[in-house]
């Protein structure tokens, strides 16, 4: 590197010098190599710190809530906050012991106390998550503890109502009172515990996620290649066209992804309602009778078509992007060795469009495995994906830790597909128009 | 592409009938956004084209449902259309406050992601950008990640600010960010924030670094080399992830919903409970109107982009 011939270290000789071991120093006597990394350091603090602000923005109002949102996935005190002294029992008592009178005693005192600080519908509510059907006996057990429960509790109880006998309704209780607790991830894939703790597949008709999930995958899949059908014939006209007309065209494609998602929405159930415009042309056309008119949405073929359009720009833009840069050469050098135009098409061109392709399909697929607005306003009761069921345990059934264990799922499948968009597409490389 | 002379007559066939799909390609992609328009002036409370619309009858158009977007909320509707008429619209529509709501939301939403935004992306752009790859990527995540998950966890996050602190041990109080005009903006900024980065690193990718060595070396200060050089060929990049931002807002339903109170109506919620309960041509007025604006930003972001390729030409490479 100290080469004499070296235009930048003669430079730098002739301002510092060499020392007797003949390491390059700066003007003010230090040491190049000090000097060089203090100011790379400096030069990579700074830039640092222009994107600090940012950062610790997207910490707070971003990754943080996600966080506290996977903790809610995980865990629930809802059962072992209001009944400690029966969540203490358990603690002490391992799996198959009988509950003895000591059990029944912190039961009744539990069930009195939580009942008078008015938390028993919390209780009830999550021993309802693992066992539909229980909240009731906890409210009204609650309701009669509080007019008082005489020893010896185990019969008080049994009086209020048998199933508190129920062996299923201990191992639940035992399973609740821990504040964490897998059992939302497990019903998230459409498993339960047995009376013995034991993971098995849930009854047939509470069997709805693993379908939602394989519903959303298989959509979105159709979705992402109706997409590929439609944007590659337009990518390629987009391509070839002269610049200044392939511009003006790009304004058909840019003007829907500037359209609100709403008004796109809206305006495909105007059409595509059993009386709107499309069924009016079909029957005006002959094509079907009046009282043929189809159900074309408020179900999966509405949520395909309206999912289509709304993607579809996503699927161009890059697309677009790589066809731009293909040289037209190469097509042409097939011919003339006597391709055939399909060949030269699928031999030459088409590999060369793998790159646009393959990021195209990929944010397609990804922007279309989380959709909610769309499948919620067209997709009726068969068009519904994984995040129409997130939104209804949010803000219906009111059962969060299970809408964020679904979410988790969701989350950590969104992200390795992000993960590999970016090894293979880097996320530098995301256009918008 | 132009036909080549040596095209077979099954390839001439094939051309003609690619730009046939092609056409109707754009038809599928634009014939929804412009059907709304019509329809919107319809004067029967219908969603389809009615006989005398098709005949051009002037009495199967009307404003009525335009003129309901003011009246929707008021007080007293039937009054003489005046001045207090109007300050009565002004006061009381429903679509009146949404926009409101919508305007303020998307104003500062877009001022807080385009200034945090555009600082990452000048950081971002440098060489020297520690951990660039990962923090880019997390940057860029409110995007990626679907809405319904960020708008669960805010839902979390914003009804207690202060939880995540019980997890180090503290136990602070503090207010409720869910129903307040600053929990919207700052779930809005986060969601804008990638369209900014997005733009104006785009921008900066031909930036010319020894401009700004130049101005330097004629004895400016950073501050100076910023306002002076680099704002000004960044600008249009800048610009256009500002409207990128405030589109996010201004469309964006799924964290309102989750996180607004009452107060917090904006015009996609409205269109959402307008769509969901029972829709009226109503919502296509409103559509009309949000077509039109979208048609005005488009424009906006276009002459943008050209000037930025303008500015960009200039610099030399």
């Amino acid at each position: 590197m100290a080469n004499a011939l070296d235009p930048h270290a003669a430079v730098v000789t002739e301002a510092g010098g060499l020392d007797q071991r003949g390491t390059l120093k700066t003007a003010d006597g230090q040491p190049l190599s000090r000097a060089l990394a203090r100011s790379s350091r400096k030069a990579r603090r700074r830039a640092f710190m222009l994107v600090l602000p940012l950062l610790l923005f997207i910490l707070i109002t971003f990754v943080l809530p996600i966080g506290q949102m996977l903790q809610r996935s995980v865990k629930n005190d809802g059962f072992s906050a209001n009944m400690p002294q029966l969540s203490a029992w358990f603690a002490e008592h391992p799996r198959g012991t009988d509950p003895n009178d000591a059990a029944w005693a912190a039961l009744a005192a539990d069930l009195t106390a939580s009942a008078e600080a008015r938390t028993i519908g919390v209780v009830g509510t999550r021993i309802n998550y693992d066992m539909p059907g229980t909240r009731s006996l906890f409210t009204s057990a609650g309701r009669q503890a509080r007019r008082g429960v005489e020893p010896p509790y185990r019969d008080a109880i049994l009086e209020m109502d048998q199933k508190w006998g129920d062996p299923k309704l201990w191992s639940v209780m035992r399973e609740a009172s821990s504040p964490y607790t897998s059992n939302f991830y497990l019903a998230a894939v459409d498993r339960t515990r047995d009376d013995s703790g034991n993971i098995v597949q849930a009854p047939e008709q509470q069997r709805v996620y693993l379908m939602l999930f394989l519903r959303t995958l298989w959509l979105s899949l159709v979705i992402t290649f109706t997409t590929f059908l439609l944007g590659f014939p337009i990518a390629h006209l987009l391509a070839t066209l002269p610049t200044r007309k392939s511009n003006l065209l790009m304004i058909l494609v840019l003007l829907p992804f500037w359209t609100s998602l709403l008004v796109r929405t809206t305006a495909w159930m105007v059409l595509l309602q059993q009386q709107g415009v499309v069924n009016d042309i079909l029957v005006w056309l002959g094509v079907i009778g009046n009282s043929g008119r189809l159900q074309m949405i408020f179900n999966q073929t509405g949520t395909i078509i309206a999912m289509t359009h709304i993607l579809l720009p996503f699927m161009i833009l890059p697309l677009y992007s790589v066809m731009r840069t293909i040289n037209p050469s190469y097509v042409r050098a097939a011919r003339s060795l006597g391709a055939t135009s399909w060949t030269a098409f699928r031999r030459i061109y088409f590999p060369q469009t793998l790159p646009g392709l393959g990021a195209g399909a990929l944010l397609v697929f990804i922007l279309a495995v989380g959709y909610y607005i769309t499948p919620a306003l067209v997709g009726g009761s068969s068009g519904q994906l994984i995040s129409n069921m997130i939104a209804m345990h949010m803000t219906q059934t009111l059962n969060w830790s299970m809408a964020a264990a679904l979410a988790a799922i969701l989350l950590g499948g969104v992200l390795i597909l992000y993960w590999v968009y970016d090894r293979l597409v880097g996320i530098d490389n995301l256009k918008l128009g | 592409m132009a036909l080549p002379t040596y095209a077979s007559p099954l390839e001439k066939t094939w051309y003609y009938a690619r730009l046939a799909i092609c056409a109707a390609i754009f038809f599928f992609l634009i014939a929804p956004i412009v059907v709304v328009i019509p329809l919107s002036f319809n004067a029967e409370p219908y969603f389809t084209f009615t006989d005398k619309m098709l005949s051009f009858d002037p009495s199967g158009y009307s404003m009525r449902w335009y003129d309901s977007l003011l009246t929707f909320g008021m007080t007293n509707p039937d009054a003489p259309r005046g001045l207090s008429w109007w300050a009565d619209v002004w006061q009381n529509a429903k679509w009146v406050q949404a926009a409101k709501s919508s305007a303020i939301i998307g104003f500062f939403s877009t001022i807080l992601a385009t200034v945090l935004g555009t600082l990452a992306a000048l950081g971002l752009s440098r060489p020297e950008m520690p951990f660039r790859r990962i923090i880019m990527a997390m940057l860029i995540s409110p995007m990626i990640v679907p809405i319904i998950i960020t708008a669960t966890g805010m839902f979390f996050f914003y009804s207690n600010p202060c939880e995540p602190l019980t997890w180090i041990g503290l136990n602070p109080q503090c207010g409720r960010l869910a129903g307040t005009y600053l929990g919207v903006i700052l779930a809005h900024a986060t969601l804008g924030i990638p369209f900014v980065i997005i733009t104006v690193t785009a921008t900066l990718i031909g930036f010319d670094q020894s401009l700004s060595r130049a101005a330097a070396s004629l004895g400016a200060n950073p501050r100076t080399t910023f306002f002076r050089i680099i704002m000004p060929l960044i600008l249009p990049g800048v610009i256009s992830g500002a409207l990128f931002a405030f589109v996010t807002s201004f469309d964006e339903v799924v964290a309102v919903l989750f996180i607004a109170g009452p107060d917090q109506q904006t015009i996609p919620r409205q269109m959402w409970n307008g769509i969901r309960e029972q829709i009226s041509p109503a919502i296509l007025a409103v559509a009309t109107l949000l077509v039109i604006f979208s048609i005005a930003l488009l424009a906006a972001v276009e002459m943008l982009r050209r000037r930025s390729e303008k500015l960009r030409g200039v610099t030399p490479h």
